[in-house]
């Protein structure tokens, strides 16, 4: 599975993209941050925290299911 | 029709107009946000997920297509280093009835600030870079249309 950092949280981790396999008993998104908090502190901040799964706007109740994408942002600030 | 365009480039006004103004329809309503100079800022970088930011813009459209009589929306949005003054987003509307092209040119407004995946990154005089933070008044302009 490919793992997207942009804008603040891709400073924070470091890269913008890393490829992971999936551990064990992650089903939603929230498994998900739950796991990526204990590799990037900034996951732990979750109030700022918005997701994309295969690139549709999602939230932390979100299942992974067969996603292949899921995309971690700030609140945009388009327009 | 809808028309959606993420570039780097600049886009010329006149010709954006052009594209909703075909088979002389009542009338168009646009919106051309533009960046804001003062506070130093020098430049302003933004920021997108190019695999995703087309589509999420073109449900915003077709969103406002299922809710208002429209025959054309247009969407363009800069991407890249913008300084004051630049044209960021150009946001067009066309329907035969007036209140539907600027309703709904509010609407797409409104939900591309907190729906379309853009983040901008400012640059001030004194070489210092930050995150524009988002803002809840954006949220709640955004909510109000339900």
């Amino acid at each position: 599975m490919t793992i997207l950092y942009f804008a603040r949280i891709r400073e924070a981790v470091g890269v913008g993209e890393e490829r992971i396999e999936l551990p064990e008993g992650v089903a939603s998104v929230t498994d998900l941050v739950d796991w990526l908090a204990t590799r990037h502190p900034i996951f732990a901040e979750r109030d700022r925290l918005r997701v994309a799964v295969d690139q549709v706007m999602a939230d932390f109740y979100t299942p992974i299911g067969d996603a292949s994408e899921i995309a971690f942002f700030p609140p945009v600030t388009g327009g | 029709m809808i028309r959606v365009c993420v570039s780097s480039e600049d886009f010329d006004v006149g010709a954006e107009t052009a594209l909703l103004s075909s088979d002389g329809v009542g009338g168009l309503a646009t919106f051309i946000g533009v960046v804001r100079g003062g506070s130093g800022l020098v430049s302003m970088r933004l920021e997108h997920y190019p695999a995703m930011t087309e589509r999420a813009l073109e449900t915003l459209a077709e969103s406002a297509i299922a809710r208002w009589p429209l025959d054309a929306v247009t969407i363009t949005h800069r991407v890249g280093e913008l300084v004051p003054g630049d044209q960021i987003v150009f946001v067009g509307t066309a329907s035969a009835h007036r209140a539907a092209a600027l309703e709904s040119c509010a609407y797409l407004i409104d939900r591309l600030k907190t729906d379309a995946p853009f983040w901008k990154s400012e640059r001030f005089a004194d070489g210092a870079t930050k995150w524009v933070e988002a803002r809840d008044s954006d949220d709640e302009a955004a909510a109000r249309w339900g």
